[in-house]
């Protein structure tokens, strides 16, 4: 089953390009924008049709490789 | 004294720190990634810089994750020393060997030129040569060197004098101006700038010769 993983900087963290995002809207004139995180979206294919095997599976990757969580947080949803 | 220099695909300054360490006096192995053990009776490892696996996911983090990444856990485990520079830095927070992480530079450029360091602490092999509180030139040049740490982790390097290097004019947003960390035994330093680049007046400054000579002297036999 596919799964997609979003990572992104925890609250805390700075984000430099996030805030470089958003000064580039408020350029164009897209007023409003109190903030803007950016992240990364990585879509796994996995040969498991449990969907909570699946998850389980997808945190573990999340742990051990996908996201730094010093820095970073995440989250699994279907794709 | 016996460095082993490990090389992943992308990195481009494991030649450098080779002729820095030979240049000091020691032996030098090189080690590819691939491979699982370290050449025995190995002093230091050496994570060089460079791009490691084209900085896929995040600068670092599949290298730290490479073979050869457990034989170099399980060395500075034992009470081995470990150097990173710049990607080999962002290499060793990522295998779990320093706290922290390295961001995006504040300025979102890659910067590349001469930056002056103070030194923070003395109190390590690496630092040996150096004098407390000196000024040296060193190289950086990266994208990705914003050094952050949750404010408990800053508080511990801070309160057991692990800054090694502060920078003099912070050129890329680190928290606490910080260059370069020790971990808690003093045996791992990873850093920013670049000292196997600063062997000789020719390369505009000489200021990284003595970290590589005070490594060499604390191993000599006495």
């Amino acid at each position: 089953m596919k799964l997609r993983v979003l990572v992104t900087l925890k609250s805390g963290v700075l984000d430099p390009q996030g805030e470089a995002i958003r000064h580039a809207l408020g350029a164009l004139g897209f007023d409003g924008v109190n903030g803007v995180r950016q992240g990364k979206m990585i879509e796994l294919d996995l040969a498991e049709d449990d969907s909570a095997r699946a998850e389980a599976r997808a945190r573990e990757m999340c742990e051990k490789l996908l996201a730094n969580t010093v820095i970073e947080s995440y989250r699994i949803e279907p794709a | 004294m016996k460095a082993a220099v490990i090389t992943f695909p992308g990195s481009n300054c494991d030649r450098d720190l080779a002729v820095a360490f030979a240049a000091a006096g020691a032996e030098v192995c090189h080690v590819w990634h691939k491979d699982t053990d370290l050449p025995a009776h190995t002093d230091v490892v050496a994570i060089p810089g460079g791009f490691s696996f084209g900085d896929y996911l995040r600068c670092g983090a599949i290298a730290a994750r490479a073979p050869i990444a457990r034989a170099v856990t399980e060395f500075a485990g034992k009470g081995g020393h470990v150097l990173g520079i710049c990607n080999g830095f962002q290499v060793l927070v990522e295998m779990g060997l320093l706290p922290g992480a390295l961001l995006r530079n504040a300025s979102l450029k890659y910067i590349c030129r001469t930056v002056t360091l103070r030194v923070e602490a003395t109190d390590s092999a690496f630092m040996r040569a150096y004098a407390q509180g000196s000024g040296i030139r060193v190289p950086i040049a990266h994208h990705d060197g914003n050094y952050v740490a949750d404010p408990e982790t800053l508080a511990r390097l801070r309160g057991e004098g692990r800054v090694a290097f502060r920078y003099l004019d912070n050129p890329n947003g680190s928290v606490d101006d910080i260059a370069g960390i020790l971990s808690a035994n003093r045996r791992v330093l990873g850093m920013m700038p670049h000292p196997e680049r600063a062997l000789s007046a020719l390369q505009g400054s000489a200021d990284g010769k003595l970290l590589f000579g005070g490594l060499m002297g604390a191993f000599a036999p006495a």
